[in-house]
């Protein structure tokens, strides 16, 4: 290890107050006693106070709780399906299909939006069924979280050495009992990891949400986008951090959790 | 065909992959309780031949049979036979005891026998100590004895063993063959042994089985094997060996008088004539410590070659001698018996005595 000298400390600090500086100011204005941003006012809790009475966004917060849990639930079932099967399959196309596997992963959100959109429009011609709303918005989320926790599952399976599951068949169990005996448990912080990552881009989607919601299925940042249009209130800086709180609650419980695997995964 | 002696015959097998034959038509019969060696470079087809019986790969044709029964009519994960992998595969999430336990898990044994036989096989490899360990808190040689310990319990017809001791440095390699080999005949299970190192090889195998490019090239007691290699790749891969160019100048019926670039010598093949005729070539060799290296007093008579000594390489227990006859090549091994100088320096005239039984007439 190298010890840091002055210019380096400069520049790291620089970087921080780089990344962090607006976030600092949201927290900081959330307890700003002005009503329309401006100079500091004095020290408040009156807008967490406000954000109880508020019922649009307490049916907000609901919505992106749903959505994210149930998205992330059924995403993280098919993709640890998918990164499995892809790193312990072959098939025809095998390559092709990795290949396609990226796509979501590189298209931007806006076309992705937009695709889902006319999508639906197109099944609602023909079958009646996908009005906007809570269905289409989970659909379109597990829709793009899929690539990404087959990634990160596929590329855990990928540092597994194949001999640990043939030294499970050599030793007397069937294909079922080795996946749940073995293989599952050794992916399980690839699994984790994936779920995590898919509800961190379920939480704060916006394009997607945006164009695949329907009335009543509004989440928070749709919330805050169509609030902010009529100039930024500091009640949506008491939201905003609380989100940033709740984000960081969820690092650090994604950190415990992984871990205890560490030690026993092996890597 | 299947007799009670036997406990696995392998006929006509064939594997390739892609353009590659890694198995050529490979027909071997290993016998119940012996400890059979497949030895050979790597790329040779060993461990894909101990992977089809074992029932980790599918053959492209031929024939696997385990105690008279045709492999196919198994299931994979039923055959009598268990694997000690090369990289041990033990299972990382799980303590010593339930790696070992695994197998009798999975066939549902009664939990107490589990118990009662886990015990029993952790005091057989001595690692009584080691159950509530994980694999990544143990040492090289612990894993080794865990992998065993996990097959072994099963008590299978047949153990597979692909280098197991192939990761572990050489002091604790040669504790563990001498262990291996008790442990074999204690037990009397039939052993598999893949290895890349003849000395390995000779010293634990009842038979061993050289291969090269898929194919059986010799197959043989390890004595039998050492001492009458058939062919130049025999004789260099076990061991090492002088090779000398031949030509025959007067055959009789148990030896042949030979021309080679080192001088006449006289060859003695003993009960097994081989097929050369006058003025045939062929490749003669001897094994370096066959040939004994004397003074120049001791300069004539048959089989003795006036050489040089060009290089000394002093190996501790023994020297070996390089040297040189006209165009010839040869290298003598002997073992220092006297202390201090063994009377023979770089440079110096002496004699090497190729004796006329230790010849071999190779078949290439």
């Amino acid at each position: 290890m190298r010890r840091l000298t002055l210019p380096l400390w400069l520049i790291s600090g620089f970087l921080y107050a780089f990344m962090y500086a607006p976030i600092v100011v949201v927290i900081v204005f959330s307890f700003n006693s002005a009503r329309h941003g401006g100079p500091w006012m004095g020290f408040t809790t009156e807008w967490y106070a406000k954000l109880l009475d508020s019922p649009d966004k307490i049916t907000a917060t609901n919505n992106t709780v749903i959505l994210a849990v149930v998205s992330t639930i059924v995403s993280t079932v098919l993709g640890t399906m998918l990164g499995y099967g892809m790193s312990r399959y072959r098939f025809p196309g095998k390559r092709m299909f990795s290949w396609l596997m990226y796509i979501p992963v590189v298209i931007p959100d806006i076309v992705m939006a937009v695709a889902m959109l006319s999508f639906y429009a197109l099944l609602r011609d023909w079958l009646g069924l996908f009005q906007l709303g809570m269905t289409t918005m989970i659909i379109a989320h597990i829709t793009f979280q899929i690539p990404f926790v087959a990634i990160v599952v596929r590329s855990r399976m990928v540092g597994m050495d194949p001999a640990i599951e043939e030294a499970a068949h050599d030793l007397g169990a069937s294909t079922w009992q080795t996946f749940w005996n073995v293989t599952f448990p050794l992916m399980i912080p690839g699994v984790l990891a994936g779920a995590m990552l898919a509800i961190t881009l379920s939480l704060d989607d916006f394009v997607v949400s945006f164009f695949t919601t329907g009335p009543g299925a509004t989440t928070l940042p749709i919330l805050i986008y169509s609030s902010v249009k009529r100039g930024i209130t500091p009640d949506i800086n008491a939201l905003s951090t609380l989100i940033v709180l709740a984000s960081v609650a969820g690092v650090i419980g994604a950190t415990l959790l992984q871990r205890p695997h560490r030690q026993a995964g092996g890597g | 065909m299947a007799s009670n002696s036997t406990a696995i015959e392998v006929e006509h097998l064939v594997r390739r992959f892609g353009d590659i034959e890694a198995l050529s038509d490979v027909s071997v019969t290993i016998r119940k309780g012996e400890f059979f060696s497949l030895l050979g470079p790597s790329g040779c087809g060993k461990t894909t031949l101990l992977r089809i019986i074992g029932g980790l790969d599918i053959p492209d044709g031929g024939v696997v049979r385990i105690g008279g029964v045709d492999a196919r009519e198994i299931v994979a994960h039923k055959r009598p036979v268990n694997t000690v992998f090369q990289s041990y595969a033990l299972f990382p999430h799980m303590n010593v005891s339930d790696n070992i336990a695994f197998g009798l898990r999975m066939k549902k044994v009664p939990k107490p026998e589990i118990q009662e036989r886990v015990k029993r096989v952790m005091n057989l490899v001595e690692i009584t100590s080691l159950g509530d360990r994980k694999p990544a808190q143990l040492s090289g040689g612990q894993k080794q004895r865990v992998a065993l310990a996990r097959a072994v319990v099963n008590e299978p017809q047949v153990l597979l063993l692909d280098e197991p001791l192939g990761a572990l440095d050489l002091k604790l390699r040669k504790q563990l063959q001498v262990e291996l080999l008790s442990l074999q005949r204690r037990l009397g299970i039939t052993f598999v042994y893949v290895t890349h190192d003849q000395e390995e090889a000779l010293v634990m195998s009842d038979r061993i089985a050289v291969m090269r490019a898929g194919k059986i090239v010799q197959m043989g007691e390890s004595e039998s094997l050492y001492e009458h290699p058939q062919t130049r790749y025999v004789s260099q891969f076990l061991g090492s060996c002088n090779i000398l160019d031949a030509t025959v100048k007067q055959r009789g019926t148990t030896d042949a008088i030979v021309d080679t670039p080192a001088g006449q010598l006289r060859v003695e093949y003993g009960l097994n004539p081989p097929n050369v005729a006058k003025s045939d070539k062929f490749t003669l060799a001897i094994r370096p410590e066959k040939v004994t290296l004397c003074g120049i007093a001791e300069g004539s008579g048959e089989n003795r070659i006036k050489v040089r000594v060009e290089e000394l390489l002093y190996v501790g227990s023994e020297t070996h001698y390089l040297l040189r006859a006209g165009p010839q090549k040869l290298t003598a091994q002997a073992m220092n018996v006297k202390v201090g100088s063994q009377g023979f320096d770089i440079g110096q005239e002496a004699v090497a005595y190729l004796p006329a039984a230790g010849l071999l007439l190779l078949d290439d």
